[in-house]
């Protein structure tokens, strides 16, 4: 409890490290004036303005005002479309998460079974097959193996949608397109996209630890007992290679969320990633700064998520010795 | 008939860099109810045989020659399916590390379990019970408890007592006991030593103790063979081998104990060190570091009278020598 306590503390300073950074960072990159306010304005109508969005305040007392709002849960209104920017944020979030949380599904379910069997068949053929994949699949740039995807699945076979996202369904008060076949089609190959380079990576944390832990003498141990070689791979084996997975999926999956905008541009994904790289081509203060900070939001809990799971797994991590 | 027979047992390993003939040739049994010590130090491939046995070598090593014959039946390159079903429930082994023997990650329950599982269909609670008798034998206070615990609750020589109840659980007819105290302190090693002889003698198990640790034999052993490079050199009862060792790589064994040399003398070593498994003399493999040496050694390479040395009865008695 204290160590949860004391975790919530980190992160509400971090958040507040993090919105200064940003909120300074946007500050000195332009003016949005500029961008926002006609060019046939009087110059009456430009004052009138930048006084109603408090531009002509100097930086810190800017900031401030941000804080004091962001504190009543008010990020402040979106520059562009004139609504509350978490309001245009939340909105968008279904859409990322769903695509995000199917890529890491992809390539967890995958790429356990194939890194266990690329480490307990060393040397194999098909273990080899599955290493060469596995180099091939982080080393591929994401735009160009989206553009393939696009030519061979959608253009060439024509099996599965081009871009957008399809219907969405509704299971349990979640909306998703993750409930209907329409909505799973369009899903798939931004998903797949997606998943390939994290795939490849837990292919190869799967494979090192099935390495180190199958010359363990537990499982030496394991096999003296006449355990069938079933129960150790799933037993004794799999717990053991978790923690790297888990590390590596849960930083995935923040990663995921935050910087999918490569393929949701592609896949034109109606996501949050495409809004935020709109924002930032406009200058849109409110939106990033409440995007980031919203993400930074989602790494915290990722990140505490993670830990927890880690004394779950092994019983000989206690949270309060986790640092970070 | 032996429980347990080895017959010229050949274990290799094939490495890129050429064979290694980690066991060359050993032979020996073991009786129910009787204690087998086998002696040797690092590489000797004690430890290899017992594997064999197990029918646990990995490749690139696998039994290449030989018979090991269990209860009457051959047992070397008995296919996975069926040693598996004697792994655990007729031939039990314990590993050196008790550190290492037992997976963090689980209850001390779900590894006790499903030992018995593995072997008998029995329901969760009564195999639980068994599990808890099994842990209170071995001497583990308020195993009730303890059941629920994961092993890095537990101390190095209560880990081992677990292991101990595992290798148990079954009622084996025979143990592979590979330097079960190695890695523990002196006053536990003795605890355990003394666990295991009765526990052993109350169920007339058969044991293979291997050790390198000579003081360990004494007053436990009924038998000891003693292994150098891949080979048995020689076997005899404990107290033939201790009050009167033939081989002289023995010899030397029993002559660097410490309470066997004087006070204030150096201890007597043995010269120089094991052949390079992969490139071992052709005839007897002690010679280059025999005291006794002579004209021959090179090639020779019978056994006489279980002892590996072609001149065994020309050496001179023990006592002349350390005097």
């Amino acid at each position: 409890m204290v160590y949860i306590i004391r975790r919530l503390m980190q992160a509400v300073f971090l958040a507040l490290v993090m919105s200064f950074l940003v909120f300074a960072g946007i500050f000195s990159v332009g003016d949005p004036v500029a961008i926002l306010i006609d060019p046939e304005a009087t110059q009456a109508e430009r004052v009138r303005l930048v006084a109603q969005l408090g531009l002509d305040r100097p930086f810190h007392e800017q900031y401030f005002i941000f804080l004091g709002n962001v504190l009543q849960g008010d990020f402040g209104n979106s520059f562009v479309y004139n609504r509350p920017a978490l309001e245009l944020i939340l909105e968008r979030m279904p859409a990322t998460l769903e695509l995000a949380f199917a890529s890491i599904v992809i390539a967890v379910v995958l790429g356990i079974p194939l890194g266990v069997y690329a480490g307990l068949r060393h040397g194999s053929v098909g273990s080899k097959t599955i290493m060469a994949g596995s180099i091939l699949g982080f080393s591929v740039p994401n735009f160009w193996q989206a553009i393939m995807l696009i030519l061979i699945f959608a253009v060439i076979l024509g099996w599965l949608p081009v871009s957008g996202r399809g219907e969405v369904g509704q299971f349990m008060g979640i909306h998703s397109s993750l409930f209907t076949l329409n909505g799973l089609k369009h899903m798939a190959l931004p998903a797949i996209n997606l998943a390939i380079g994290h795939l490849a990576l837990v292919i190869r944390l799967a494979r090192s630890g099935t390495r180190e832990v199958r010359a363990q003498d537990y499982i030496r141990f394991a096999r003296a007992k006449g355990l069938s070689e079933k129960r150790i791979v799933m037993v004794h084996l799999l717990r053991n290679i978790l923690i790297p997975i888990v590390t590596l999926v849960g930083m995935s999956f923040g990663g995921l969320i935050a910087f999918a905008v490569v393929t949701e541009s592609i896949f034109a994904w109606p996501g949050m990633g495409k809004l935020i790289i709109d924002s930032i081509h406009l200058l849109d203060r409110p939106v990033v700064v409440a995007y980031l900070i919203v993400i930074v939001m989602i790494f915290i809990i990722l990140n505490l998520l993670v830990d927890l799971l880690y004394s779950l797994i092994d019983p000989r991590i206690r949270l309060d010795e986790v640092r970070q | 008939m032996s429980l347990l027979s080895i017959d010229n047992l050949q274990t290799h390993f094939f490495t890129s860099a050429g064979v290694v003939k980690a066991v060359d040739g050993v032979s020996y049994s073991v009786d129910r109810g009787e204690v087998l010590a086998v002696v040797g130090e690092s590489g000797s491939g004690k430890s290899v045989t017992g594997l064999s046995v197990m029918g646990l070598i990995e490749p690139p090593g696998r039994i290449a020659g030989g018979s090991i014959r269990f209860d009457g039946k051959e047992i070397a390159n008995l296919p996975q399916a069926q040693m598996r079903k004697l792994r655990g429930a007729r031939i039990a082994m314990i590993f050196q590390d008790p550190m290492m023997t037992l997976n963090p990650v689980l209850r001390v329950e779900t590894q006790m379990i499903e030992t018995i599982k593995a072997h008998r269909s029995m329901s969760w609670n009564k195999a639980w019970a068994h599990c808890r008798d099994a842990l209170g034998r071995v001497g583990i206070p308020s195993p009730d408890e303890r059941m629920r615990a994961y092993p890095h609750q537990f101390s190095g020589g209560m880990r081992q007592r677990v292991a101990i109840a595992i290798a148990l659980l079954n009622k084996p007819d025979l143990i592979i006991a590979d330097e079960p105290t190695t890695a523990l302190d002196v006053t536990i090693q003795a605890q355990i030593l003394h666990l295991m002889q009765q526990l052993v003698e109350e169920d007339g198990t058969g044991l293979v103790w291997i050790t390198h640790d000579l003081s360990v034999v004494a007053g436990f052993a009924d038998r000891v063979a003693v292994m150098y490079a891949g080979e048995i050199v020689e076997q005899a009862t404990t107290d033939g081998l201790i009050t009167a060792p033939r081989h002289p790589y023995s010899r030397g064994l029993i002559g660097s104990v410490p309470s066997r040399n004087v006070r204030g003398t150096r201890l007597a070593q043995i010269p120089g060190g094991p052949p390079p498994p992969l490139n071992r003399p052709d005839g007897c493999r002690f010679a280059p570091r025999c005291t006794f040496r002579k004209q021959g050694c090179e090639a020779a390479q019978e056994i006489r009278d279980d002892v590996r040395c072609w001149r065994v009865a020309d050496l001179p008695a023990l006592e002349e020598v350390s005097a």
